[in-house]
């Protein structure tokens, strides 16, 4: 048994699944606020990276001011999304909702595919990202310990800002119930262009860092599909329960590569391994690890 | 003393805060729910309204707080004027920074929030407003309440209906709609809760539309009473005439002159009488 090869695949996992875990906080905040399952979360992520690549790189700007410009142009996009298509669905079933949000996926991976090309492309290394630094015997690449940083810092202002800020709180209310909130002065349009308006932003961050740590490229909105099982895992309401999933899914994934390639000699666990414990999970846990048992209703 | 038949509330007296003139209230386009409804709440005063399941009693003050629209219901006629402005057609949140509060039946309490939290969103209207001090002085009014620290889903029924009117009170309003606050309560809270709205109207000022089927209990903190049947103002005066009426102390009252026999009260007979 190789340890070391062990210990390298499940810090790369713990890594990748805190990542997986921010976009799927992302997915579940649109839909505990909106009730929309966005099936297009994955390409919004596609969509900050790629931004965020042609400002560094076709226009020349230093990182920081293209990560900031891309924070809002994505804020902006989340509340097009949300105001234009899917304001005139709200009371339309939810199947018309599920069918919009997996149009507007396709049509937005033909429209990357078309303006920013088919090629992965890579960031210039700004941090020297490719470095690599010791870690008691492990070694680790910068740019996840840069992207760990920040699923962390990301995660930590996510529970700040539903813990104790007024709009954070207007949205937990909006999720709770939408008349009890309009009763109290909230504006549940206002929250819900919001949710897009956040969940858009985030995503563009998490595709900006795996941007960096990978390449980016059209086929990122994978991480879009690895989000299903680490929300429905955490159970599809519960923000802590994404992270919780995020993370259990990046695991898995590693440690099946590890099991894989030293003794089942399958090929592409990777990609599987997370379904099938996904499949254990709900089997035992039908409302998942964290979510209210009445989400059936919805 | 006879109380008189249904005011038309088109004459607006100068300390009238609220009133609603003939609404019509339909829902999914074809049940009619109020037929021409006409109200008036007093500055400064407790206007009691009163009635039976299924009167409109809720209907009405959704439709004050145009909250119709999740139910699929509207307005399709009359007007309702709060401060001698027409609010018909308002959003259910600019009405809220008017002053117009809206204490829902069943409390509307945010059950997986803190005491505190949601405290904090009584006051969302106002943006400045100084959350610490003013979540004390709620306090000091509910001392129970500070005491909870948990979700607000495990208080008690009148924990929860306190922390509702405490809720009111953050925003700061003018005008309280109550929507039973009785409802689900053991009589000593219900008590408790009626003398809790007295404060909040001689202390604060607040003037309140109180929605109740305890008509005993709600006439008693009661300056002014409508008294309400199938989506229509049928009986209205001050609260004492209206606890003075024979036909009130025999429907909403119990008991009340002379004992009689179940025959004699049947249903037919209010409505000759009222309608």
């Amino acid at each position: 048994m190789k340890w070391e090869l062990f210990f390298q695949l499940l810090i790369n996992g713990l890594i990748v699944g805190m990542l997986y875990g921010v976009v799927a906080m992302c997915f579940v905040l649109i839909y505990k606020s909106t009730q929309v399952v966005n099936f297009a979360q994955g390409e919004f992520l596609v969509l900050g990276a790629w931004v965020c690549l042609a400002l560094v790189t076709n226009m020349q700007l230093p990182f920081f001011l293209a990560f900031i410009f891309t924070l809002i142009f994505m804020v902006a996009f989340g509340i097009i999304v949300q105001t234009v298509i899917l304001r005139p669905l709200i009371g339309e079933p939810i199947i018309s909702v599920i069918m919009v949000t997996i149009g507007l996926s396709i049509f937005m991976q033909a429209l990357m595919n078309w303006i920013f090309g088919n090629d992965a492309k890579r960031f210039p290394d700004v941090f020297g990202t490719t470095d690599v630094i010791n870690i008691a015997g492990l070694n680790v690449e910068v740019a996840y310990l840069l992207s760990l940083v920040l699923s962390v810092v990301i995660m930590a202002v996510f529970f700040w800002f539903f813990r104790f800020t007024r709009h954070g709180l207007a949205m937990r209310a909006t999720a709770f119930d939408q008349q009890i909130a309009q009763s109290l002065g909230i504006s549940v349009k206002q929250t819900f262009a919001m949710a897009w308006a956040i969940s858009a932003m985030v995503s563009g961050v998490a595709g900006i860092v795996i941007g960096i740590v990978n390449s980016v490229s059209n086929s990122l909105a994978f991480v879009g599909i690895k989000v299903f099982p680490a929300v429905i895992l955490g159970g599809l309401d519960s923000i802590v329960g994404a992270v919780v999933g995020g993370i259990i899914v990046g695991v898995l994934e590693n440690l099946a590569e590890f099991a894989d390639g030293q003794y089942l000699h399958l090929g592409n666990l990777y990609t599987i391994a997370p379904f099938y414990v996904l499949i254990i999970i709900l089997m035992i846990k039908p409302y998942g690890l964290f979510g209210t048992k009445d989400i059936e209703r919805i | 003393m006879k109380p008189q038949i249904a005011a038309t509330g088109e004459a607006m007296a100068t300390d009238t805060i609220l009133s609603v003139n003939n609404i019509e209230v339909v829902f999914n386009e074809v049940i009619l729910v109020l037929r021409g409804l006409n109200l008036n709440v007093q500055r400064g005063k407790i206007t009691a309204l009163l009635g039976t399941n299924g009167a409109g009693k809720s209907t009405t003050l959704k439709a004050i707080t145009n909250l119709l629209a999740s139910e699929d219901g509207e307005v399709t006629r009359g007007s309702i004027q709060y401060e001698g402005e027409d609010i018909t057609e308002i959003g259910p949140e600019a009405l809220v920074r008017k002053g117009v509060f809206l204490v829902m039946e069943g409390r509307g309490i945010l059950q997986d929030m803190t005491v505190i939290e949601n405290l904090r969103l009584g006051a969302y209207s106002r943006p400045k407003a100084k959350l610490k001090e003013e979540i004390e002085e709620v306090f000091r009014f509910f001392p129970r309440l500070k005491e909870r620290t948990g979700l607000a889903g495990y208080l008690s029924g009148g924990e929860q209906q306190m922390l509702a009117i405490g809720r009111a009170m953050m925003a700061k309003p003018k005008l309280i709609l109550m929507d039973e606050p009785s409802m689900g309560l053991s009589p000593l809270l219900v008590k408790e809760v009626f003398g809790i709205i007295k404060r909040l109207n001689r202390e604060l000022g607040i003037s309140i539309l109180l929605v109740e089927q305890n008509a005993n209990m709600a006439l008693h903190v009661a300056d002014e009473g409508y008294i309400m049947e199938n989506g229509k103002i049928v009986l209205d005066g001050s609260a004492q005439e209206l606890m003075d009426n024979e036909d009130v102390k025999e429907f909403y009252l119990g008991g009340g002159g002379e004992r009689r026999s179940f025959k004699d009260i049947k249903s037919y007979k209010r409505r000759k009488r009222w309608l």
